[in-house]
């Protein structure tokens, strides 16, 4: 490889952001002053080279200390990792959150997906953008993870350090002084405001919530905490594997694969080493489970993520956690550290000479990133673009290794099954869809906010706890990618198979009710704009279909009956193209719910 | 003598297409099999010498068992595999997936594709008048080749030729997401400034048109090039010992561009500058 650097310099807070995550540079080759010693003396190729998982947590330092990316601070991130700067520029500006053409240092981004939009995130964003300054930049952003308390905005001011402030519900007051000085804007309300169900007694993932100090490892096990790890240990990597298959455990992420079919296949890979990763890129529209977790029981998720590694024989995890969660950030930072000092992580976990420590690394505000293919680019320094499959993780995963890759629900699971025994965790639910769920619900609900019900309760169940307000026209289930049912469909049972013989899907356990002051079609267009947004632009049905059916759905958006009925005819064929000919689930699924709301809700009859 | 590399025997994988019996090496493609079986399948982004990328999705075929159509480039022949290659499933999908495409670039240059909108019935106007398309210019900054983004469909395949599989420069790569995807250079500059070592592997397996020699450029400007009158004559590179074989392009007497034969054991296609740009001293008749 030869590499090629302009002759763009970086400024010297550029070179000290990238330095601070780096180390200063020890020769002129990675970017250092020339030195007599580099003429004779140069450490490059594979050594260099292998340090490009580097280049995301690289541009995130650039983008925090400074707002964005300039030519000078790419080209010298790249001289730093032995990156070509072409693919670095590719990869730098396939991040949502990044820019590489000069902006405010401060960016306040305001949520305009499901929720948010039926709170009033247009007037929200109207009215900052009236508000503020030109030393602010407001992005419209898809789905903030803040469903429970629409409409939401994220404000995130560059420097050094880094400030954000999370503000939701948010009005155009709040949201100002937010982007203006986030330092002083309020305190969120803790995780537990966003579980209604706090404190009673049947809760098996969210009992912690609310009832530990997520900052504290002494609490958390003084509530059970690392007594799963400990009875792993007893029971041995094969046994872990036994009680998680017996359990009857599927992944929680939406696609429904069992948890430990996936983990046995990894474990038996003979190449080494394995890898776990958790998928903490919660980013389908009205998702907040992960968030709601990972704050108020944070420990849970690295206890969890260290029974897995120790199944899968797997000694790093890395925990890909959405950009967009700057609180969920500070929890898992604090936890895995203290974990860390407490002989919790690394060499020697719980003196039983076991070897596991887990790497964050935060996304940059791409949804695809949560497909897992996808992921692994993502953490190895390359475009989000997911992978053709097969090859299927477990076998060439994470660097090209074995590899479990879990949701942060799905993982949180184990925790219980390992606690209360495998037939005591598959008595919970029906017989093939076995423990307990979490359910987002939003939207038009008194109450809105995760939800744990065993599986099998009914969709009116679920919106009974939560409130339904009256003149309910539509629920979506399972998020963007998810489909639409109809008010009167309420008995539908919350399992995998009940909603799959409903003709629908779980999906990630989204609930988003609407009642019918919504405009459907302004709604279908929301989510048409989204997967447009989102696609990573790799395979040809995706990126073209979806703007397709964009421009269909803006044509009929004031239409209905034959007026409508050519382009919904257009629709169907290239929503059936990208379903069976795009690469991964977002071109697959990205008709779903515009399908749904035409088939079951009569959307533009 | 051409050495012809044997390589390690293969054992032979047993499937059925379209419900004929099929026999491959192992390792073999869905879409090897399915050439060598005389299925004609359309394919823009497969390279010869190139990793498949399957980002086209042209070449779809039914597989028994599979919730989705499989790219036939990529897929590896499996053991008791069922394809079919020519059911309404995987016709309608190559249809759209022309129209889409066809809808969003020009496809003017590119070859077999008008035969294929034909063969599949493809309609890219039912889109309507304000179907977003490209619609960008063509990039002229230097006097060897054209990067024209608007007959461009992001195969993937220049990348891969600059990159690892080919060149080692890196100098392109895919920038932005989504639609508003685009091939570039470093910071999106000129290629001048960027690290490209203009070697015309990139435009050597371009499938569209979108990377073009600056002399066919011009001539298909000047509504001069005519491939009917174009003789192709495969040569030795004379500027070093590596022993490239180029392919001259002459038409009326003067060289239009410079190929390299794929199957050629030296090269598999790849020249370097000179070899592909500089051949104006045979024309220097003084």
């Amino acid at each position: 490889m030869d590499l090629h650097f302009g002759d763009s310099k970086p400024t010297d807070d550029e070179r000290a952001a990238v330095d601070a995550l780096l180390g200063p540079p020890e020769s002129s080759w990675e970017g250092a002053d020339r030195s007599d010693a580099d003429l004779r003396w140069a450490r490059g190729g594979r050594e260099a080279r292998d340090r490009r998982d580097l280049l995301l947590p690289g541009l995130h330092a650039i983008n925090d200390r400074i707002g964005w990316i300039s030519e000078g601070a790419l080209d010298y991130l790249c001289r730093r990792l032995t990156v070509p700067p072409a693919e670095a520029y590719g990869v730098a500006t396939f991040y949502a959150m990044f820019s590489v053409k000069p902006r405010p240092a401060t960016v306040l981004h305001v949520c305009t997906d499901l929720a948010c939009a039926a709170a009033g995130a247009q007037e929200l964003s109207a009215g900052v953008e009236a508000g503020l300054g030109p030393g602010v930049h407001v992005e419209r952003s898809p789905c903030l993870g803040l469903c429970e308390r629409a409409p939401a905005a994220l404000a995130i001011k560059a420097g050094d350090p880094v400030r954000t402030a999370v503000c939701a519900p948010a009005t155009v007051r709040d949201a100002v002084l937010a982007a203006t000085s986030p330092d002083s804007a309020p305190e969120e309300p803790p995780a537990v405001m966003a579980v209604p169900q706090a404190g009673s007694p049947d809760l098996v993932l969210l009992r912690r919530v609310g009832v530990v100090d997520p900052s504290s490892l002494d609490d958390y096990r003084a509530h059970g905490g690392y007594t799963a790890l400990r009875r792993a240990f007893e029971l041995g990597p094969a046994g872990v594997i036994r009680e998680v298959t017996d359990s009857g455990l599927v992944g929680r992420g939406g696609a429904a694969f069992p948890t430990g079919r996936k983990w046995q296949a990894t474990a038996s890979q003979p190449d080494h080493p394995h890898y776990v990763v958790c998928n903490a890129d919660e980013s389908e529209p009205g998702t907040f489970k992960d968030r709601v977790l990972m704050e108020g029981d944070p420990y849970a998720l690295v206890e969890a993520m260290t029974v897995a590694a120790y199944a899968t024989g797997a000694h790093r995890g890395y925990l890909y956690l959405r950009g967009e969660y700057p609180r969920a950030l500070r929890r898992l930072e604090h936890a895995i550290a203290q974990a860390r000092a407490r002989g919790l992580l690394g060499d020697d976990v719980l003196g039983q000479g076991y070897a596991f420590d887990i790497e964050i690394r935060r996304g940059a505000g791409a949804y695809i990133c949560g497909e897992e293919t996808a992921l692994f680019n993502s953490i190895e320094g390359y475009r989000g673009e997911p992978r053709s499959k097969p090859p299927f993780p477990v076998e060439k995963g994470l660097f090209g290794k074995p590899t479990v890759e879990n949701n942060v629900e799905t993982l949180v699971n184990v925790l219980p099954i390992l606690t209360m025994g495998a037939p005591a965790y598959a008595a919970i639910g029906t017989a093939t869809s076995t423990g307990p769920k979490l359910f987002c619900v939003s939207g038009s609900v008194d109450r809105p906010g995760i939800y744990e019900l065993p599986f099998g309760a009914t969709l009116g169940e679920l919106l009974e706890l939560a409130g339904v307000r009256e003149r309910l026209r539509a629920v979506l289930l399972g998020g963007a990618a998810g489909g639409f049912v109809r008010p009167d469909e309420t008995d539908i049972p919350l399992t995998f198979e009940g909603t799959r013989a409903a003709g629908t899907t779980l999906g990630s356990g989204v609930v988003l009710a609407f009642d019918d002051t919504v405009p459907l079609p302004r709604l279908l267009l929301r989510i048409a704009e989204f997967f447009r947004d989102e696609s990573c632009g790799q395979c040809v049905p995706c990126r073209v279909g979806t703007v397709r059916q964009e421009e269909a759905l803006h044509r009929i958006v004031e239409r209905t009956g034959a007026a409508a009925a050519d382009d919904i005819a257009l629709l169907r064929e290239v929503g059936r193209a990208m379903r069976d000919a795009s690469i991964c689930g977002l071109g697959q699924t990205a008709w779903n719910a515009v399908e749904s709301a035409i088939d079951r809700l009569g959307a533009y009859e | 003598m051409t050495a012809i590399p044997l390589g390690v025997p293969r054992r032979l994988v047993e499937f059925t297409i379209d419900g004929e019996e099929a026999r491959v090496p192992e390792g073999s493609t869905v879409l090897d099999a399915c050439r060598a079986a005389g299925k004609d399948i359309p394919t823009l982004c497969h390279g010869d010498t190139l990793t498949p990328k399957n980002a086209c999705r042209v070449c779809m075929v039914e597989v028994e068992g599979s919730r989705t159509l499989v790219p036939a480039c990529s897929r590896k022949a499996e053991p008791g595999m069922t394809v079919r290659t020519d059911t309404e499933r995987a016709r309608h999908s190559r249809k759209l997936v022309l129209e889409l495409l066809a809808s969003s670039v020009d496809l003017s240059t590119t070859p077999q594709v008008a035969a294929w909108l034909k063969e599949y019935e493809a309609k890219p106007d039912r889109f309507g008048p304000e179907a977003a398309r490209l619609n960008e210019e063509p990039r002229i900054d230097n006097d060897l080749y054209v990067r024209d983004y608007d007959k461009c469909i992001l195969c993937y395949k220049c990348v891969d030729a600059c990159g690892d599989q080919w060149q080692n420069t890196f100098a392109i790569s895919v920038a932005g997401r989504g639609f508003d995807a685009r091939i570039a250079v470093e910071h999106d500059a000129p290629l001048t400034d960027s690290a490209c070592v203009y070697c015309g592997n990139c435009i050597e397996v371009c499938p569209t048109g979108a990377l073009s020699f600056k002399s066919e450029f011009d001539m298909r400007a000047a509504g001069t090039w005519d491939e009917s009158q174009q003789t192709q004559t495969t040569t030795v590179c004379a500027y070093c010992g590596v022993g490239c074989n180029l392919t001259l392009h002459v038409q009326d007497n003067e060289i239009v561009k410079v190929t390299s034969p794929h199957d050629n054991p030296v090269t598999h296609g790849n020249l370097c500058i000179k070899g592909r740009f500089g051949y104006q001293h045979v024309q220097n008749r003084g």
